[in-house]
């Protein structure tokens, strides 16, 4: 394979020095100025909203056909200058340039989003073309996701109409930050500047309770092609630009968010043990060799060693630069993780407000544990409460229990493990986020996050690192005036928490409840922890999710801490599913006096003890239960493990221990 | 105007990179499908770039129908050695040993057998759960609005009716086992954009794409080479060496040339602005029946 002949042929060849005789010749340096033009290019990507009879794809047409012909024209050696044959008496329909959706709507198939693409000697485009109508939302915001820019048409003969305000409601609801009303049709209203006027009058009424920060008005008659790449003759009175013009001028580039930078990790590039890069997509901010970098959820901090690409490393890199990245000290990260500015964090939080669209046929089982996956991480949400659901045609509230499809509202969300966003109208790239159903793995919806809810409304709060040192540097330890040799010696007994885990239905409880009985004959001071009491108040507003019950035993351990510092024996039954789990309430109690032990029943066992609760499983009545549909993790040191058939044995083998290893030795 | 903003092309390219990473990082085993065309070279190049200063890590697999041009094979296996790539070649066997081919049973068993049966057959054969393609919106109104994430089911099928949504740069990777997911990284690129992309980057191609006196048969308007001996002889004798091209490249009786003069990516550039018919236009294949871009696509070829 002549490998050299392929790069001389990409180079650009010497002026003259090509063979294909004179003619070519110039046609080739325009070709070459053309492409090197070209190359500059920057791309908008922009929504066109509004129905056919709007005029929608003749305006679509005009902007692709048009634009297309006047790059032709530009070739100036080309001279296809006789193509330039007037349309002014002619109608040609360029609707029928774009037949896609119409096949698909006489096939009777999904009617969609189709891309489309242009581009002129200022700008290349991608159009989302997308259906009007109300049954056709999903698409919509689908379109919008994604475009910097939204064409809003108006039919000159019929003004603002609900659905120019379903579209700007969305448009909106997206962060689209431009939005340009086409008011077409004006030759069928004569050209009048009148009619104009108030159309314009009555949208920017409604548009300011919106949050768009750029709104336009561009008369055209898209038919006739007036004002849409050319500027208007038949309009004097409008001295604006003509649509094409607009779109070709339009400050794009600063609608990133530059000034918080977020780095969510994508890819952990790891080519040899030498090398360990990062790579991800600059979701945000501009990231810069030699910075200080904070990482999250670890708060390990470094600095910036190196920005790479393949076309050499880099001093800075900003949105949406994909590059890889090095840090000067060997940090654990991974896929998920998110590097940022220790002085310049994201929130940090399991619970937070978002609007959701529901996209789904299937409507929406609140119950249902979704996957989230944001800013490449992937963990479990549920949805706590619906605050309200918005109509996208009145903009009216109203309060319902669930979305059925195109449905959109305000809901609350707790996530498995805290993520870490901004506001969505703050930052698009950390702020959005798609729902996952974990049974048909179809997206089923996707949010725009509001922001944290207030601690007031929090449905259970776990005390983040940052509060928590706060609250330390308020809290003064009191001095304690009894020694921990005064306590052992009045009760005879060191505080200890006697950990039971295992299944429902493994005898648990009824290990607790004899061994309380039998410490407590015994003149032992124990205290009997078990979910039954915990959850009836202090953790009654928790439900049986794995967010939930982590949240419920960091309580419990805590309790339990307090009693063991005062020299007290605990009993806690609880099942404690998995190891991490288990890890966390022993960081709490202490390594020292926990002591862990498993009620080693078999699954079969279980369910002849607790044939009902069973069985509502079986029933789908219950889910989220240890040992069926959530896994338990069996524990791999208990300080004792015990069978429940050898339920008479099993309280004096606990018995003998505590006084073997000194914890309560019998008198 | 801010320093910070990226040319289109760049832009196009962050996105592209970001989709090959994404793919690299949630599946267990992917696949790249490497066509040797000029769309499937600039994909691989955005690959290399994707993991620089590491490796490509996962194979590129390329369905040989056995009537590929000679000049692209050739090119295929020289590119691989000199780039160390991880190249698998699968091709349909039992119906290669059968004597199927395009003269014999016609363009649409050849095409089903040769190309769609070898590529899900090479697909099941590795497990691989999710392979890029090099297929762009531009090219036909059925892939306009196929997503960058296409979903396919256990039989490999796809059902346009029911995409999944895909928002802003999420994509949902989530498959049952046997389903797998066709990515398409350029799936936002135009045909100007490859060619000015390979302009830029100096990306070799298949000289095929480039101008030259070729043997040339007329069949029914399409100009199609001789490219070996297996073109029945009554057909080759009618061969005359004409000025041509190739806008795609494919099984070579299938392939149609275009007469061009077109000898560099600047004239093809120039070429290309001025016609208006579609590339895929010279595909034979794509006049078998109506629809038959979105019919081939739901049995499960690109």
């Amino acid at each position: 394979m002549n490998n050299d002949n392929q790069k001389n042929t990409a180079k650009l060849p010497p002026i003259g020095g090509i063979e294909g005789g004179q003619k070519n010749k110039s046609d080739f340096l325009d070709i070459n100025a053309y492409l090197n033009q070209d190359e500059n290019k920057d791309l908008l990507r922009l929504l066109t909203a509004g129905s056919v009879d709007d005029g929608k794809s003749t305006l679509i047409g005009r902007l692709l056909f048009d634009s297309k012909k006047i790059y032709e024209d530009q070739l100036s050696a080309l001279e296809r200058d006789s193509k330039r044959v007037g349309h002014a008496g002619e109608e040609i329909d360029y609707a029928l340039l774009l037949d896609g959706l119409k096949a698909e709507r006489e096939q009777g198939i999904t009617i969609d989003v189709a891309y489309r693409y242009f581009s002129t000697n200022k700008r290349k485009f991608i159009i989302a073309d997308t259906p009007g109508h109300t049954q056709y939302t999903r698409n919509m915001v689908t379109g919008a996701s994604t475009a910097n820019l939204a064409i809003i048409l108006i039919d000159a003969t019929k003004g603002v109409i609900t659905q120019t305000r379903r579209h700007t409601f969305l448009v909106s609801l997206l962060g689209i930050k431009h939005v340009v009303l086409a008011v077409n049709k004006m030759d069928l209203v004569n050209y009048d500047q009148k009619v104009f006027d108030e159309i314009c009058a009555e949208y920017k009424a409604f548009i300011t309770q919106l949050d768009v920060p750029d709104v336009n008005f561009i008369p055209i008659a898209a038919l006739k092609g007036e004002n849409v790449v050319e500027p208007t003759t038949l309009m004097p009175w409008y001295h604006g630009k003509s649509m094409l013009e607009f779109l070709e001028s339009v400050h794009i580039s600063s609608d990133r968010n530059f000034d918080d930078m977020r780095f969510p990790v994508q890819y952990v590039l790891r080519p040899d043990l030498d090398f360990r890069g990062f790579s991800a997509r600059v979701a945000s901010g501009i990231i810069r060799k030699g910075e200080e970098i904070m990482v999250l959820p670890s708060r390990k901090r470094s600095r910036i060693k190196e920005i790479i690409t393949y076309d050499g490393n880099l001093d800075e890199a900003f949105p949406p630069q994909s590059v890889t990245i090095t840090l000067e000290d060997e940090i654990d990260i991974s896929r998920g993780d998110m590097i940022v500015y220790p002085d310049n964090l994201p929130r940090i939080e399991r619970h937070f407000e978002s609007m959701l669209v529901w996209m789904d046929e299937k409507p929406m089982d609140p119950s249902v544990q979704f996957f989230i996956k944001h800013a490449n991480n992937t963990t479990r949400v549920r949805i706590d409460k619906i605050q309200y659901r918005i109509d996208v045609n009145s903009l009216q509230k109203s309060s319902v229990d669930h979305f059925e499809l195109n449905e959109i509202g305000r809901v609350v969300l707790t996530t498995n493990k805290a993520i870490f966003f901004d506001p969505y109208k703050k930052n698009r790239s950390t702020g959005s986020f798609i729902l996952i159903d974990p049974m048909t793995n179809n997206t089923v919806a996707v949010g725009m996050i509001i922001d944290k809810l207030n601690a007031e409304d929090l449905p259970s709060r776990i005390v983040d690192e940052k509060t928590l040192e706060a609250t330390k540097a308020l809290i003064h330890k009191g001095e304690c005036l009894i020694t921990d040799t005064q306590r052992q010696k009045r009760y005879n007994q060191q505080g200890t928490t006697l950990w039971i885990t295992g299944l429902h239905g493994s005898g648990k409880n009824e290990l607790a409840f004899t061994l309380e009985k039998e410490l407590f004959d015994q003149g032992a001071t124990v205290v009997l922890l078990d979910g039954s009491s915990i959850r009836s108040g202090l953790s009654n507003e928790l439900d049986f999710s794995p967010a939930d019950r982590t949240e419920h035993l960091r309580r419990v351990a805590h309790i339990s801490k307090i009693l063991n510092d005062q020299g007290i024996i605990t009993i806690c039954s609880f099942i404690s599913p998995d190891e991490s789990i288990r890890r966390q309430v022993v960081q709490i109690i202490g390594e020292n006096r926990f002591k862990l032990i498993h009620m080693d029943a078999s699954l079969d066992f279980c369910k002849k003890n607790k044939p009902e609760l069973y069985e509502k499983f079986e029933q789908s009545l219950i889910e989220n239960l240890p040992g069926a549909d959530l896994h338990f993790t069996i524990p791999e040191n208990p300080t004792l493990m015990l069978k429940p058939e050898n339920r008479a044995q099993n309280t004096r083998i606990i018995m003998e221990y505590l006084a073997d290893s000194k914890i309560f030795p019998i008198v | 105007m801010t320093e910070y903003s990226l040319s289109h092309l760049k832009e196009l390219e962050a996105e592209a990179i970001h989709i090959i990473r994404e793919v690299a990082a949630e599946f267990e085993n992917p696949v790249m499908l490497y066509s040797i065309g000029k769309d499937s070279s600039v994909m691989v190049r955005l690959a290399e770039k994707a993991f620089f200063p590491g490796k490509v890590p996962f194979p590129l697999m390329h369905i040989d129908s056995k009537w590929k041009f000679k000049e692209m094979v050739e090119f295929r296996d020289n590119y691989a050695r000199e780039n160390n790539w991880n190249l698998i070649v699968h091709y349909n066997k039992a119906a290669f040993e059968a004597g199927v081919g395009p003269f014999t049973h016609g363009s649409k068993v050849h095409t089903d057998v040769m190309k769609t049966q070898a590529l899900l057959e090479g697909l099941s054969k590795y497990k691989f759960d999710a392979a890029f393609g090099g297929a762009r919106r531009d090219e036909e109104k059925s892939r306009a609005k196929e997503r960058i994430f296409s979903f396919r089911d256990k039989f490999h099928q796809w059902d346009p009716k029911n995409q999944r949504p895909e928002l802003w740069d999420i994509y949902n990777a989530r498959v049952h086992k046997g389903e797998s997911i066709r990515v398409f990284p350029i799936s936002n690129w135009t045909e100007l954009d490859i060619w000015q992309y390979i302009r830029l980057e100096k990306i070799p191609i298949v000289p095929l794409y480039f101008a030259k006196e070729r043997p040339i048969v007329n069949v029914d308007g399409n100009l199609i080479m001789v490219d070996d001996d297996r073109m029945p002889k009554e057909m080759a004798d009618k061969a005359e060496m004409k000025m041509v091209r190739f806008r795609t490249l494919g099984c070579y009786p299938l392939t149609g040339a275009v007469e061009s003069e077109a000898d560099t990516i600047e004239k093809i550039v120039e070429e290309m602005m001025t016609v208006t018919v579609s590339e895929r236009t010279t595909r034979v294949i794509d006049f078998d029946q109506d629809g038959s871009m979105e019919q081939k696509k739901r049995e499960g070829y690109f």
